[in-house]
């Protein structure tokens, strides 16, 4: 690819600045070890003077959490006529809501865990904490709590018995003001990437007890080196493999997603795949999943971030 | 099959509980400039005349420029030590000046003596809250800590014989006691002068060694000077200072003054560790201290973090929730919050950096798990506009804490 001009966009004020930083910085550094001319923005007010000065050829958006995986940033980027990686503001918006994306996928029958919705002020103001109670009976322990919005892990609480639920929503409201209640599938946890419309292998997360996590695959687990045991491509049979495959595929083309989005799975003990959420800025850091997809394909780092630059600049050029 | 960290295998046992951290990730954030960040521990360095200490650090290269580029001894220049014996005198502490060992701030010195007098299970006595980075300089040498209440006396000497009484009574031997006796952080009270001798009888009677950290103590105020508990007890108590409160923490310029057999051991380690202190910042520092009238900056930090430590009182006033209670910090850069009961500082953390505002959770300052129902909040380094501000924010946040608890019935 000829030399570019790549501002990678990283930071911001999202609760993940520091995972989004740490990817964009690995990133920017693949992109110049390819020639091209990078540069690494952070989100404030002064980004669009930034880019307007910059005119870069197209950003690479390295940003997790609000305002950088929710569909903003791609607005004004969309505005500015910038062309930029991963899913336009309209596919980020909905994969970002978890609780959004769940119905869209239910309604096209793509398998998710049962879920319900429940809002601070639904408690605050309409007294839901009185109902509770029903949530545990009609969504079965053990249960998963998480923001609706938000990702790395940030907030989420697992429910094995009832009286844990009010402590998980109340953790899980200090992320965001509503949080998903969904039954917990056990099983093997895995991702599958999406590249430029392909699947790569699927990716399975081995937990390492040794490294001192709790069992979960929370913050610590994610980002601490060696806490965890990728294993790209997945040991789980081909014919599973294949079925979470075309599950990812369905939900990234229902949700309108392009370049680069990788989707959150369970695998239950029958092999049969539930789609937790679809992340259109995946993480790019060491201990993150799409790479070691895409090495598992034959693609190192910097060739993976080449490809997801060159999907970009071949959509803005359509 | 890829796990993400080839050197697994071989890390120390140690190096174990080195996992990444949600709260570190968090505090990411607290330094844009959109979060009005009360948590970091930062003077407020503008006190000084820039183009002054351009002048000093450019004659120290123009006239002694083969000197301060060289290595120099492990305990620190000589010059140096002189002036910092000028340090001490103005906190009523006499000492020679080769009594003195030279740390990379006072961060080091906690370090080396941890590795100094550290085993594995000895019981360390210290302050509940107290200082993050003590903790964790005598957390890697694996030691037991007991924290001992304070109150706005600060330490407690009866707490402080329970705790004491107790370890005996285990059959163990209560090692050390580390104490910020002036503005302690992040408590920000002052050890009372008749604790002073209560706490160094018990120390004799227990045969204590005691650690005296005074990072704070010229920032009074009220400009009163206390009794070091070194001047009282030289032979029990090695003293630990630092040049980062009363000149900048960028020279990092600390020093240990200890009886001469603990000393001896201190130039060995502090060689082992990184050879000699920077002999370029030392010399800024020496004729800082010997041509600038520092005393005068000392004096300026102390009214600013006066002034603005009053309009934090003045804010929380209005702002908390009457259940919130602040110690009246006598000096110093912290002030020390007790939240009501149902209020989990940690937990709320995302919350407060979502309304761009930052503190530290109190459990940072405790070994043991304590401190949830606490923050620490800075007044030396933002404004008082900005202060007032993220007083302001947090004030919204807890009563919006609270109100959701209470929807719980919480």
């Amino acid at each position: 690819m000829n030399s570019l001009r790549i501002a990678v966009i990283a930071g911001g004020l999202s609760l993940e600045r520091d995972v989004s930083l740490r990817s964009g910085t690995r990133i920017a550094a693949a992109l110049e070890s390819g020639g091209h001319r990078v540069s690494v923005l952070d989100v404030d007010q002064h980004l669009v003077d930034r880019l307007e000065d910059m005119t870069p050829d197209v950003a690479y958006l390295a940003l997790h959490g609000r305002m950088g995986e929710d569909g903003t940033v791609q607005g004004l980027l969309e505005l500015i006529e910038v062309p930029f990686t991963g899913p336009d503001a309209r596919a980020s918006a909905l994969a970002w809501d978890k609780a959004v994306a769940k119905g869209v996928w239910r309604r096209h029958g793509i398998p998710t865990p049962e879920w319900i919705s429940l809002s601070s002020d639904a408690i605050r103001d309409l007294g839901a904490a009185r109902v509770l109670p029903k949530v545990v009976t009609r969504m079965a322990l053990p249960l998963v709590v998480k923001p609706t919005q938000g990702g790395a892990s940030m907030g989420v609480g697992y429910v094995t018995a009832a009286d844990e639920l009010t402590d998980r929503l109340i953790g899980s409201f200090r992320y965001h003001t509503v949080a998903l209640v969904e039954r917990f599938i056990a099983g093997t946890e895995i991702a599958v990437s999406i590249v430029d419309d392909q699947p790569l292998p699927p990716v399975e997360i081995e937990l390492s007890q040794a490294a001192g996590t709790d069992g979960h695959y929370d913050f610590s687990a994610r980002y601490t080196p060696g806490a965890i045991t990728l294993h790209a491509p997945s040991r789980l049979p081909a014919s599973t493999l294949q079925k979470a495959t075309e599950v990812a595929m369905a939900a990234y083309e229902e949700c309108g997603a392009r370049h680069v989005t990788r989707a959150d799975m369970i695998i239950d003990g029958a092999g049969d795949p539930y789609l937790l959420e679809l992340d259109t800025c995946p993480g790019m850091t060491e201990t993150s999943l799409l790479p070691a997809a895409a090495e598992a394909a034959g693609l190192d780092f910097a060739a993976v971030c080449e490809r997801i630059v060159a999907a970009a600049l071949d959509s803005a050029s359509q | 099959m890829s796990s993400s960290d080839p050197y697994l295998s071989r890390y120390a046992d140690r190096a174990k509980g080195m996992t990444a951290s949600e709260i570190r990730a968090l505090f990411a954030v607290a330094s844009r400039p959109e979060v009005v960040s009360l948590a970091g521990g930062m003077p407020d360095v503008d006190v000084l005349d820039f183009d002054e200490v351009g002048r000093v650090a450019a004659d120290v290269l123009a006239h002694h420029g083969a000197t301060a580029l060289q290595y120099g001894g492990g305990q620190g220049s000589p010059e140096l030590r002189e002036q910092l014996v000028g340090v001490l005198q103005a906190e009523h502490v006499s000492a020679r000046a080769d009594d003195l060992v030279v740390t990379t701030g006072g961060q080091q010195a906690l370090d080396l003596l941890a590795r100094l007098f550290i085993d594995p299970g000895d019981v360390v006595v210290a302050e509940g809250p107290s200082y993050v980075g003590a903790l964790s300089a005598f957390g890697q040498y694996e030691p037991q800590i007991v924290h001992v209440e304070m109150d706005a006396d600060g330490l407690q000497p009866v707490a402080l014989e329970e705790v004491l009484a107790a370890i005996v009574a285990q059959g163990r031997r209560p090692k050390m006691l580390y104490t910020i006796p002036n503005h302690q952080n992040p408590a920000g009270v002052s050890l009372s002068p008749q604790r002073r001798h209560a706490i160094l009888e018990l120390a004799e009677r227990y045969d204590l060694m005691v650690i005296e950290d005074n990072p704070y103590g010229m920032l009074d105020f009220k400009h009163e000077t206390r009794a070091s508990l070194v001047s009282l007890a030289p032979d029990r108590v090695i003293y630990v200072g630092t040049l980062s409160k009363i000149f900048s923490p960028g020279m990092r310029t600390g020093f240990v003054l200890a009886p001469r057999s603990v000393r001896d051991k201190l130039v060995l380690l502090k060689e082992a560790s990184d050879l000699c202190q920077s002999n370029v910042t030392q010399a800024i520092a020496e004729m800082w201290l010997r041509t600038q009238p520092w005393p005068d900056h000392v004096r300026a930090f102390t009214e600013l973090y006066r002034e603005r430590c009053d309009a934090m009182l003045e804010e929380i006033d209005t702002a908390f929730p009457p259940a919130a209670t602040v110690t009246a910090p006598t000096g110093g850069m912290f002030a020390w919050v007790r939240l009501p009961d149902s209020v989990d500082s940690g937990a709320m953390l995302p919350r407060a950096i979502n309304a761009r505002v930052a503190y530290v959770p109190g459990r940072a300052f405790y070994a043991d798990g304590g401190g949830h129902h606490h923050m620490r909040l800075n007044f030396s380094y933002a404004d008082s506009d900005r202060i007032r501000e993220g007083v302001r924010r947090l004030g919204k946040l807890i009563n919006d804490e609270l109100s959701l608890l209470q929807a719980f019935g919480r």
